[in-house]
C-alpha cells in the first residue's frame, strides 16, 4: 500500500498525539536526570503537557485518516480526546497532596500516567483493528504498573497482579475476536471492514468475532459480566490510582465501543444491539443490588461506576445519533463527578490514613462541612436527582432509548437507577445525620478547587455548561453518522 | 428585560440567589441569617401578590410567557403562568415568611437550614411556573433532595427511617413518570407544555402514559394506598417541614394531574376516572377512621391531609368545572389550613416537645388565645362553612354528584368523621381540666406565633364567606380545561362547563346551564 504521508503538514491530525509522545519522552528524561526530590516538577510538567496537548486538540482541529487508514481524526474523537485528557489532568492534579504516603510520589508515575493516555488517544482515534489494539495495550500495560506502583504494599501488589492477569485474558479475547473479524471480511481497516459486512451480509463467524471484540472491550469499560476486577482493583491500588483508573480509560473504552458498533457493525445493528443491552441491563441491576452491602468507599465507587457504565450503555443501544449523544454527554458528566467524589475521598484524611469505610465518614457534615456538602451534591447527581448534572446525563441517555422504543430496558433502568439511590443515600445519611467519630486533617488547596468547580457545574449544569455540552455532542455525534 | 418577561424567571430564582448570599455569610451571625431569609422570603411574598394583581383572569391562556430553547433539542427555559398555577406561586410565597418564622428557634444548623428552605422555594415556585416538560420533572423531583435533608438532619427521633421512606416512595413513583415523558417528547416532538397542551397523543399510548404520571402524582399527592410515607415524614420532620410538605408539596399531585393528566390524557382520564374514585372514597372514609384512633397529633393531621386530598382527586376527575374549581379552592384552602394546623402543633410542641395528644388537655386555661386559632383552623379542616374548608369540599362534592352519586355519597361520610377526629382531638387538647403539672406554666401565644397564625385566621375566614379571588382566577383557564376534556371524550363542553363561575356573583347563569349537567348525570346514575 502506498503512504499516504507527503510530507509533514499531511500528518496534522496527529498532531497532538505526536506532541505527546515527544513530550513524553522528554519528561522521563528530565524525570531521570533531576533529583528525586523534585519529581513533583515532574508532575507539574505533565500537566502542563497535558494542558498543552488539550489546547492542541481543541483549537487545532483537524479531520482527516492518516497512517494509511489507521488513524482517524473526527469530531468525535475530538471530543472525547479532550475528556480523556482532562480526566487525566485532573486525575495527576489529584496525586498531587500526600503523593509520599500513596506511593505515587516518583516521577514514573507521571509518565506512566501519560503514557496511558496516549494510548486511549491512539484508542480514541483508532481506524483499525491493529491501531485499536496497539492503543489499547499501551494504555493497559501503563494502568497495570500503575495499579502495583506502590509496591511494599501487598494489597496495591495484588491489585496489579490482579488487574494483569484478567486484562491479558480480555486482551486475548479480543485479539480472537478481531482475527475471526479479519478472517471472515478479510480487512481490518474498519472502515472497510463495513464495506464488506454491507456486502457479504453477516456470517456466523463474523458474529462470533464481534462478540468477542465486544466482550474484550466490555471488559475495559467494566460492564457485567466483565466487571469482577473492578472492586478489587478500586480497593487494592493508592486512591489516587483509582481515581485515575475511574475517569479517563473508562472514556477511552466507551469510544471505542461506540466506534465498533455505531460504525463498523452499523449493518449488523440486530446482533450487536442485543449484546450491548444486555451489557446495559446486567451492569446497571447488578451494581445497584451488589453496592447495598459495601462498607469501602472505593469499592462502593467502583460498584457504582459500573453502574453507571450501564446507564451509558443504554444511550448506545438506541443505535441512533441521539443515543450516540447521549453517551457523550454522559462521560462528560460522568467524568466531572467522579473527579469530584475522588476529590473528597482524597481530602477526607484522619491521623490513621485515608478514609476506607463508609461508617468512617460519620459526621464530616460537621467537622468538614465544605467536603461533605460536595460529597452530598455529587451523591444526589449520581442518583440521577435533578436539578444536578447527573439527572440530565440520564435525561439523554433514556431519551434516546425511550425513541428506540426499548421500553423494558428503560423500565429496568429508572428501576435500578431507583434502588442505586439506597446506597448513595446512606453515604449522605453517615455525613449529615450521624454524630462524628473522627477528627479530618486540613485539606489541601488544590483539592478544594476541584471539589469547588465540580460542585458548582454539578448544580449550575442547567445554566452553564448543559446548553454549549449539548451542541458539542450533537456535533461529535454528528460525525459518525 | 420587560415586567411581563423577567417576574416569573426573578420569583423563581431570587430565593436561589438569596441561598447564594446566606452561603456567604458567617455561620455564626444566627440572627442575620433569621432576618435575611425573612426579608427574601417576604420580598418574594410581595413579588407574588404583584404577579396575582397582573394577572389577567379573563385569560384562560399562559401569561408572562418565556419560551427559549436551551439545552439540545429537547430541554428549554419556558416560564408561563395560567389561573391554574398562579395561585400555587402565591400560596407558596404566603407560607415561606410564616416558616421563617415559626423557625426562628431552630438553633442547630441554622445556615444549613435557611439555605435548604430558600432552595426548596425556588424548586417549588419552579414547578408552578416552569412550562417546560423536563424542567416540570426537575423541579419535581428536586424537590426531594431539600426535604431528605429537612426530615434527615433537623427531624425527630425516627427521622432516618422517615426520610427514606419519603424518598423512595416519592422517587420510584417518578422515575417512570419520566420516561412518560419521553415518550411525550417524541411523540409530540417538543417538551414546550403549551404545544404539549395541543397534541392529541394516542388513545393507546395515552393509557399507559395515564398509568405512569399516576404512579408519580399518586404517591405526592398522596392517595390511598400510596400513602404509607406520609404520616411518618410529617411526624418526623421538623414543623416547617411537616408545613411546607403538607401544604405545598401534596399540592404538587394535585397540579401534575390537573396540567398534564386531564388535558392531555383526556380519554385516559375518563377511563380510570371510577378507579380514581374508588381510591378517593377509600382515602377519604378509611383514613378518616385511621385519623380517630391516631394517639400523635401530627399524625392526625397527616391522616386528615390524606382525606382531604381524596376530595382533591375526587374533584379532578369528575372533569366538570365545579368539580375541577372545588379541587382548585380545597388544595389552596388545605394549603393555608394544613399549614396552620401543624404551626399550631408546633406551637405547643415548642413548648412541651411531646406531639401526644395524651400529654395534653385544658390548654384552655392557659393559652385562650391559642384556643382560639386552633379552633379556627380545626373548624376549617372539619369543613364548617364560614371557612375555606367548606367551600372546596362543597364544590367538589357538588361536581361529582353530576356525575357519579354514590361517590358523592361516600365522600358525605368524610366530611361526618373529619368533624368526629377534629373535635376529639380539640377536646383532649385544648378543653378539659388542666390537671397536669408539666402544663401549668405554659405560656400563650407569643408576639412571633401571633404574626405567623393570626393572618391565617383572616384568609381561612375570609375565602370562607368570600371565595370569589381565588374561584375568579382559576374560572377561565378551568372551564378552557374542562372544555378541552369533554370535547375530547366526546361530550358537550357546555355541560361540563356548568357553573364555571364563581357561584355568589353568577348565580343567575349557572341555574339556567346547570340544568342540563343534572339530566347528563342522572343517565349514569340510573343504571
Amino acid at each position: 500500500m502506498n503512504s499516504d504521508v507527503t510530507d509533514f503538514a499531511s500528518l496534522a491530525p496527529a498532531y497532538p498525539e505526536m506532541l505527546m509522545a515527544v513530550g513524553i519522552l522528554v519528561l522521563l528524561l528530565v524525570g531521570v536526570v533531576i533529583n528525586k526530590e523534585r519529581s513533583a516538577l515532574v508532575s507539574w510538567l505533565s500537566v502542563g503537557l497535558l494542558v498543552a496537548t488539550g489546547l492542541l486538540v481543541i483549537l487545532q482541529p483537524v479531520d482527516g485518516v492518516v497512517f494509511n487508514g489507521l488513524f482517524v481524526a473526527d469530531s468525535f474523537a475530538r471530543y472525547m480526546k479532550v475528556l480523556v485528557i482532562g480526566g487525566a489532568g485532573l486525575a495527576l492534579i489529584l496525586a498531587m497532596s500526600n503523593a509520599e504516603e500513596n506511593g505515587v510520589h516518583k516521577f514514573e508515575y507521571s509518565v506512566l500516567a501519560l503514557l496511558a493516555t496516549l494510548g486511549m488517544m491512539v484508542m480514541v482515534s483508532a481506524n483499525d483493528l491493529m491501531s485499536l489494539y496497539v492503543g489499547l495495550e499501551l494504555q493497559s500495560l501503563s494502568l497495570y504498573v500503575m495499579a502495583a506502583i506502590k509496591r511494599d504494599d501487598t494489597r496495591a501488589s495484588e491489585a496489579g497482579l490482579k488487574y494483569f492477569v484478567l486484562g491479558a485474558l480480555s486482551s486475548g479475547l479480543l485479539l480472537y475476536g478481531a482475527s475471526l473479524i479479519y478472517g471472515f471480511t478479510g480487512h481490518t481497516n474498519l472502515n472497510e471492514i463495513v464495506v464488506a459486512i454491507a456486502n457479504g451480509g453477516r456470517s456466523i463467524g463474523l458474529i462470533f468475532g464481534v462478540v468477542f471484540l465486544l466482550a474484550g472491550v466490555a471488559f475495559k469499560i467494566s460492564a457485567v459480566p466483565f466487571h469482577m476486577w473492578t472492586p478489587d482493583v478500586y480497593e487494592g491500588a493508592p486512591t489516587p490510582v483509582t481515581a485515575f483508573f475511574a475517569t479517563a480509560p473508562k472514556v477511552a473504552a466507551m469510544t471505542l465501543m461506540v466506534r465498533l458498533v455505531m460504525d463498523t457493525f452499523a449493518p449488523i445493528t440486530q446482533d450487536w444491539q442485543q449484546i450491548v443491552i444486555f451489557l446495559s441491563i446486567a451492569s446497571m441491576v447488578l451494581a445497584a443490588f451488589a453496592a447495598i452491602g459495601q462498607q469501602s468507599i472505593k469499592r462502593l465507587i467502583a460498584y457504582s461506576s459500573i453502574g453507571h457504565v450501564g446507564f451509558a450503555l443504554v444511550g448506545l443501544s438506541s443505535g441512533t445519533q441521539v443515543g450516540v449523544e447521549g453517551v457523550a454527554i454522559y462521560m462528560a458528566i460522568y467524568i466531572a463527578m467522579t473527579v469530584g467524589l475522588f476529590a473528597c475521598v482524597l481530602s477526607l484524611r484522619t491521623d490513621t490514613g485515608y478514609v476506607e469505610t463508609i461508617d468512617e465518614l460519620a459526621g464530616a457534615a460537621q467537622t468538614r462541612p465544605f467536603v461533605a456538602a460536595i460529597m452530598a451534591i455529587l451523591m444526589f447527581s449520581l442518583i440521577g436527582l435533578p436539578p444536578l448534572a447527573g439527572f440530565f446525563a440520564k435525561w439523554h441517555v433514556f431519551l434516546a432509548a425511550i425513541e428506540a422504543n426499548l421500553y423494558v430496558l428503560s423500565v429496568i433502568g429508572v428501576l435500578a437507577s431507583a434502588i442505586s439511590a439506597f446506597y448513595y443515600l446512606r453515604v449522605v445519611k453517615v455525613m449529615f445525620f450521624d454524630a462524628p467519630i473522627k477528627q479530618f486533617a486540613a485539606v489541601p488547596g488544590e483539592l478544594n478547587i476541584i471539589m469547588g468547580v465540580s460542585g458548582f457545574l454539578v448544580v449550575t449544569y442547567y445554566f452553564t455548561v448543559g446548553s454549549p455540552l449539548a451542541s458539542m455532542a450533537h456535533t461529535a455525534a454528528g460525525s459518525l453518522f | 428585560m420587560t415586567f411581563e418577561n423577567s417576574i416569573l424567571t426573578l420569583l423563581t430564582w431570587l430565593p436561589t440567589l438569596g441561598a447564594a448570599i446566606l452561603l456567604l455569610t458567617p455561620k455564626g451571625s444566627v440572627n442575620a441569617i433569621r432576618w435575611m431569609s425573612l426579608a427574601i422570603t417576604l420580598v418574594v411574598f410581595v413579588l407574588s401578590l404583584v404577579l396575582w394583581q397582573s394577572f389577567d383572569a379573563s385569560n384562560p391562556g399562559f401569561q408572562f410567557v418565556v419560551n427559549m430553547p436551551w439545552i439540545g433539542d429537547s430541554i428549554g427555559y419556558r416560564v408561563g403562568v395560567d389561573g391554574i398555577s398562579v395561585l400555587f406561586v402565591v400560596l407558596t410565597a404566603l407560607l415561606m415568611p410564616a416558616v421563617v418564622l415559626a423557625s426562628w428557634d431552630v438553633d442547630t444548623r441554622v445556615k444549613e437550614y435557611m439555605i435548604v428552605f430558600l432552595v426548596l422555594e425556588t424548586l417549588m415556585i419552579g414547578v408552578f411556573t416552569t412550562l417546560d416538560l423536563a424542567m416540570f420533572y426537575v423541579f419535581f423531583e428536586g424537590t426531594l433532595l431539600p426535604m431528605f435533608l429537612i426530615i434527615g438532619i433537623w427531624g425527630g427521633a425516627q427521622r432516618i427511617q422517615a426520610a427514606y421512606k419519603f424518598f423512595f416512595y416519592t422517587f420510584v413513583g417518578s422515575v417512570l413518570m419520566l420516561l412518560a415523558m419521553m415518550a411525550m417528547y417524541w411523540d409530540a416532538g417538543t417538551t414546550d407544555i403549551i404545544r404539549l397542551l395541543g397534541h392529541e397523543f394516542p388513545v393507546g399510548m395515552q393509557t399507559w402514559l395515564w398509568l405512569a404520571f399516576f404512579a408519580s402524582l399518586a404517591v405526592k399527592m398522596p392517595m390511598w394506598p400510596f400513602h404509607r410515607w406520609l404520616p411518618e415524614a410529617h411526624v418526623q420532620a421538623p414543623t416547617a417541614g411537616s408545613v411546607i410538605l403538607a401544604a405545598i408539596l401534596l399540592k404538587l399531585g394535585g397540579y401534575g394531574f390537573l396540567r398534564f393528566s386531564l388535558p392531555m390524557f383526556p380519554e385516559a382520564s375518563a377511563q380510570f376516572a371510577n378507579f380514581v374514585f374508588l381510591l378517593s372514597v377509600a382515602a377519604i372514609i378509611l383514613t378518616s377512621l385511621v385519623a380517630l384512633v391516631q394517639t400523635d397529633i401530627k399524625k392526625l393531621i397527616a391522616y386528615s391531609s390524606v382525606a382531604h386530598m381524596g376530595f382533591v382527586t375526587m374533584g379532578i376527575f369528575a372533569g366538570n368545572a365545579l368539580g375541577v374549581q372545588g379541587a382548585m379552592f380545597q388544595m389552596i384552602s388545605h394549603g393555608i389550613v394544613s399549614g396552620a394546623l401543624f404551626l399550631c402543633v408546633g406551637v405547643i410542641y415548642d413548648r412541651m416537645h411531646t406531639r401526644e395528644i395524651s400529654a395534653y388537655g385544658g390548654l384552655v386555661e392557659r393559652m385562650p388565645q391559642y384556643a382560639f386559632a386552633f379552633m379556627v383552623f380545626t373548624m376549617a379542616n372539619v369543613g364548617l362553612p364560614g371557612t375555606s374548608g367548606f367551600v372546596g369540599e362543597f364544590l367538589t362534592m357538588i361536581g361529582v354528584f353530576q356525575v357519579n352519586t354514590w361517590v358523592a355519597f361516600g365522600a358525605a361520610f368524610g366530611v361526618i368523621f373529619s368533624a368526629g377526629y377534629a373535635l376529639w382531638l380539640y377536646r383532649r387538647v385544648i378543653f378539659g381540666a388542666l390537671t397536669k403539672d408539666s402544663l401549668k406554666g405554659i405560656l400563650d401565644l407569643n408576639l412571633r406565633e401571633k404574626l405567623v397564625l393570626y393572618p391565617l385566621i383572616v384568609l381561612t375566614v375570609v375565602f370562607g364567606f368570600y371565595p370569589a379571588p381565588i374561584l375568579d382566577t382559576t374560572a377561565a383557564a378551568v372551564d378552557n380545561l374542562v372544555a378541552q376534556y369533554a370535547t375530547a371524550n366526546g361530550l358537550d363542553p357546555a355541560v361540563a362547563q356548568a357553573d364555571a363561575r364563581a357561584p355568589l356573583e353568577y348565580v343567575a347563569p349557572v341555574e339556567g346551564a346547570a340544568q342540563p349537567a343534572d339530566d347528563h348525570a342522572a343517565e349514569p346514575a340510573a343504571h
